[in-house]
């Protein structure tokens, strides 16, 4: 059966970086990376920090190039992904010196969008985001959790159709956390963008995502993909509950272990 | 919970004030009683209620004089301002830039002003411009240094993730590194602020026929130590008008600034670096 044309598509993706002083050849950082995400799809990425997701994000956002391989979007290679794809790192980078209204609208005012037609547009979405009445304070004066929303929105106002997010919810706590995640699935599924979201969260990775990959490093590759298939709209207590979820995660954690354990190897 | 907080802000203020008034009078007071148990005379050590009277029965002259170096404070700032950015925005461009003038931007202050002060004064003569020169030389250094590494504060991942959104070369630097950079160049116009009337009085001293600088060494020569006092006073109130004004455009140009030193500070607000702070809190 002939796929539809993924969204976003690598192939063979690979990044080499010159080693450092004395050694000679270069370092690889991703070898060979094979990713097909569907438009509207929800997916994960899992791995040990240094396994290469900054590397791999970096080179989807286009802030840099792959030493060989290539990256489609909606099946075509495309020149520059520079402003192509939506890029949520980990820490909000909300500008201190604009209120948080004005911060969300950052995106459509670089586009060229006025700045009076960008507020409006974005005051519509406050609500949602849960920060209505939060419109006119500093990034300063506002909780972790809001502070993540606001990026976020900053993010979905830019208005690309694929959005990564770099462990958007790392620095939360705990319970703000599972609120967050909540939220999120609800606001993905009225706008049903295609997300490809990295964390070190197993639990997080499985209730979000429709696929979850498993990333090892040394060179930076894709262990194993699983189909999550737990049914939708889903609830934490819920699905967090089911049997289903804990198989699903036992399933990710033995290779996620040995994917870590070889990091570590390589480190001592 | 509003109305209490803004009553503790009210109660900060007013110890704000209050502390430094009380700590004023009270050293008022031990001067004027040193002045009245010791014999000092008043050629050396005037009391400070001597000093008030002689500068009120000298007002006018005081204030003549007051006028013309309040315009050469303010024109020689002026000067200091587009001098010290104009140098900070180039070393800040390019590499190379950086490498040629950097080492010549510290030299620069090597130079012991008041040996060049009459060097200016054989350029350009007697009127306003040799202490335009000398306020420009001495207080351009701090605005220039601090803009420079306020240039330097804008977080790159935001630059990283402003490139992801299209931003072009200038629209990173208008939104994002010139906003990140004015807390700093803040912080040297404090400075600048004080070095200012210090310039102004070195400029005074190398060649004036008016001028508060000018006034101290006619005052000097009478043996009028009392007017003398008088003028420093009112040099060291130019001083802090000057550093008032500065204080004031920040809080009227940097309100979030203001509102994040409030809260506590893990937002990664770049701060002005402390000696700076110092050097600007000790005027």
């Amino acid at each position: 059966m002939p796929a539809p044309t993924a969204r976003l598509r690598t192939e063979g993706l690979t990044k080499t970086f010159p080693a450092r002083s004395g050694a000679d050849g270069r370092l690889s950082a991703l070898e060979g990376v094979e990713m097909t995400i569907d438009p509207g799809e929800f997916v994960s990425i899992v791995g040990p920090s240094g396994c290469g997701k900054s590397t791999l994000f970096n080179l989807l956002a286009g802030l840099d190039r792959p030493s060989g391989g290539r990256i489609l979007l909606d099946g075509r290679p495309a020149e520059s992904l520079l402003g192509e794809i939506g890029y949520m790192p980990q820490a909000d980078l909300l500008m201190p010196w604009r209120t948080v209204l004005d911060n969300t609208v950052l995106g459509l005012q670089l586009s060229g969008v006025s700045r009076r037609e960008a507020r409006e547009r974005a005051r519509e979405e406050f609500p949602r985001f849960g920060l209505e009445g939060f419109e006119d304070v500093w990034p300063a004066q506002i909780s972790g959790g809001m502070r993540q929303r606001a990026a976020l929105l900053r993010t979905f106002l830019a208005g690309r159709e694929v959005m990564l997010l770099d462990e958007p919810f790392g620095a939360l706590d705990a319970l703000t956390r599972q609120e967050m995640q909540q939220w999120l699935l609800r606001i993905w599924q009225e706008d049903r963008k295609t997300i490809l979201f990295v964390t070190h969260d197993v639990e997080e990775a499985l209730f979000l995502s429709d696929r979850v990959y498993v990333m090892s490093g040394r060179p930076g590759r894709f262990e194993l993909c699983v189909d999550v298939g737990l049914e939708r709209p889903r609830e934490l207590e819920r699905t967090t509950t089911a049997p289903e979820f804990a198989e699903l995660k036992l399933k990710l954690i033995e290779p996620l272990r040995r994917a870590s354990a070889a990091a570590h190897a390589e480190d001592a | 919970m509003g109305n209490g907080r803004r009553r503790l802000g009210l109660e900060s203020r007013a110890a704000r004030i209050a502390a430094p008034a009380i700590f004023a009078v009270l050293v008022l007071a031990v001067w004027q009683l040193y002045t009245v148990v010791s014999d000092v005379p008043e050629s050396s050590l005037p009391s400070p209620t001597e000093i008030a009277r002689a500068g009120w029965d000298n007002r006018q002259l005081l204030l003549d004089n007051m006028w013309i170096t309040i315009e050469e404070i303010l024109i020689g700032f002026a000067a200091a301002i587009v001098l010290g950015v104009v140098l900070a925005m180039l070393i800040r461009s390019s590499r190379t830039v950086e490498r040629a003038l950097y080492p010549w931007l510290v030299v620069s202050q090597m130079v012991p002003v008041p040996a060049v002060a009459p060097i200016f004064v054989i350029w350009t003569g007697f009127d306003l411009r040799p202490k335009i020169m000398v306020i420009a030389l001495v207080a351009f250094f701090p605005i220039a240094v601090n803009t420079i590494d306020g240039l330097r504060a804008a977080d790159p991942q935001l630059l990283r993730l402003m490139r992801t959104l299209k931003a072009s070369r200038w629209q990173r630097f208008r939104y994002a590194q010139l906003p990140a950079a004015l807390p700093f160049v803040f912080s040297g116009l404090k400075v600048a602020a004080a070095l200012s009337v210090i310039g102004a009085v070195f400029g005074e001293w190398v060649g004036a026929s008016e001028g508060l600088g000018y006034l101290i060494l006619v005052l000097n020569n009478a043996t009028d130590t009392a007017t003398m006092f008088a003028t420093i006073f009112l040099l060291a109130l130019i001083g802090i008008a000057l550093f008032g004004l500065v204080m004031l455009l920040e809080r009227l140009l940097l309100p979030w600034y203001h509102e994040a030193r409030k809260e506590t500070n893990d937002d990664g607000v770049a701060e002005p670096p402390p000696d700076a702070v110092e050097i600007g809190a000790r005027l």
